[in-house]
């Protein structure tokens, strides 16, 4: 089937399977790998995109159902060559060792950020609680997302 | 990789437009709301249905949560994070809220509706248990229109609901009542897990005695989900730790754990009283501050 999707701003349109899964659709018909693959179980949250804002695990939306969304993924995190507060964040405070977590996180950070953009430690770690960090990193990522939330400034 | 297998698509543009598809496609056709029951169980080939029917657009038409002549109704689009974020559940119906913190985690509540969580029926529902708790109502539509179930009726054993092959859950009302106070509590591994074991409690107080009561269980194979043992030794009584004892007793006497990686049945046993015990006294504090 045809399935048009809009990521970070431009529409996509592919003839896939109905089965196509929103990460898949991503990485194998897009290129765009900064969405990480990983539990297959929407158990590890290294698949997570906006849409419409909002953070979901795309391992378990299908490509066809996202064509209702405006899709959002790491690589649409940077706006004119600058990158987001959230990601000089994890860059200042260390909130990355392997990495394979992070595109998921940043943008799950991004979304808190839009809603709450003064949050608590405690908030910061409810957000990401669907997420797994496997080199167990959670305390720099709190204090990268931390760092986003005192460093967006929207002029800079 | 895991993948669903093949399958064919088809987006339905309104409630009545779903119902005649699925009438049409057969039983072969189901239905995907927020997917994130469905489609790890389609990945993991415990379900291979020929048709899906995307009701995604319908998230507007049943995501909603209205106060409506003493009961509350509740679309079976409406999203886990909706209904954790609501004000009138959070202060009527408080087991809602209870439950939703820790159904899943917040990413997944953006996705999971509680139709599609109520229809999947896994053992370990929380909402099941949630709605049979507080007696729910589940509206079902068809094409010769809507018919009422409570959860009793509606919870056929895992896996297993009463809405037919060319049926639909529109909408959960669950019956607003005065000088009371409902809650939920699960004991879980970690963050996402399904529960060891889980209780739900409601109590209805009328010159300070228990005039109504509901007590279901989770994760623990019972029979059915509400478990009138525990609930028949509250009516008529005052509130009091004593009592709320006994009841976890009967609790724990009418469920039927087994054990697995989550634990023994005698595990599963004890924190069924005490789960029992803490959302009675939760629940009957609410209904005291409801009084008051």
């Amino acid at each position: 089937m045809q399935v048009t999707v809009m990521v970070n701003d431009t529409d996509y349109t592919r003839d896939v399977e109905p089965r196509m899964l929103l990460v898949h659709f991503l990485r194998d018909e897009l290129g765009l790998t900064g969405t990480h693959w990983g539990c297959d179980t929407s158990n590890c949250g290294t698949c997570v995109v906006l849409m419409d804002g909002e953070p979901v695990k795309s391992c378990t939306v299908l490509a066809a159902t996202a064509s209702r969304y405006a899709v959002r993924t790491v690589e649409g995190l940077e706006v004119d060559g600058q990158l987001d507060p959230v990601q000089r964040g994890f860059t200042e405070e260390h909130g990355l060792q392997c990495g394979f977590c992070t595109p998921g996180m940043m943008l799950t950070a991004r979304a808190l950020l839009d809603r709450n953009p003064d949050p608590t430690d405690a908030e910061i770690r409810e957000a990401i609680s669907g997420q797994i960090c496997r080199c167990t990193g959670y305390a720099t990522i709190v204090r990268s997302i931390r760092w986003a939330a005192e460093h967006s400034n929207p002029e800079v | 990789m895991q993948v669903p297998a093949p399958f064919e698509y088809a987006r339905a543009t309104s409630v009545d437009n779903a119902i005649e598809l699925l009438s049409e496609l057969g039983p072969e056709a189901r239905l995907l709301a927020g997917g994130h029951s469905l489609l790890p169980m389609m990945k993991l080939r415990l379900a291979s249905p020929e048709y899906l029917i995307d009701i995604d657009p319908l998230a507007d038409e049943l995501g909603y949560l209205i106060e409506d002549d003493h009961e509350v109704r509740i679309g079976a689009m409406t999203r886990h994070r909706d209904l954790l974020e609501s004000g009138l559940l959070a202060q009527r119906l408080a087991i809602f809220t209870d439950a939703e913190r820790v159904i899943a985690d917040p990413v997944v509540r953006n996705r999971g509706t509680i139709g599609g969580a109520l229809c999947q029926a896994d053992p370990s529902e929380d909402l099941i248990a949630v709605c049979a708790a507080v007696g729910g109502q589940m509206v079902i539509r068809g094409l010769a229109g809507d018919r009422v179930v409570g959860m009793r009726d509606f919870y056929r054993g895992p896996y297993r609901t009463a809405v037919g092959a060319a049926e639909m859950l529109v909408e959960i009302r669950v019956p607003l009542l005065e000088q009371s106070g409902s809650a939920y509590e699960k004991v879980d591994r970690r963050v996402g897990d399904w529960a060891v074991a889980a209780a739900g409690a409601s109590i209805t107080l009328v010159q300070r005695k228990i005039a109504a009561a509901g007590i279901a269980l989770a994760a623990v194979g019972a029979r059915e989900v509400t478990c009138a043992e525990a609930a028949d030794v509250l009516v008529g009584q005052p509130p009091s730790d004593e009592l709320f004892a006994r009841a976890a007793r009967a609790a724990q006497e009418a469920c039927e754990p087994i054990a697995d990686q989550r634990g023994s049945a005698e595990y599963k046993r004890h924190v069924v009283g005490v789960l029992t015990e803490r959302t009675l006294r939760r629940a009957a504090e609410r209904a005291r501050a409801e009084q008051e």
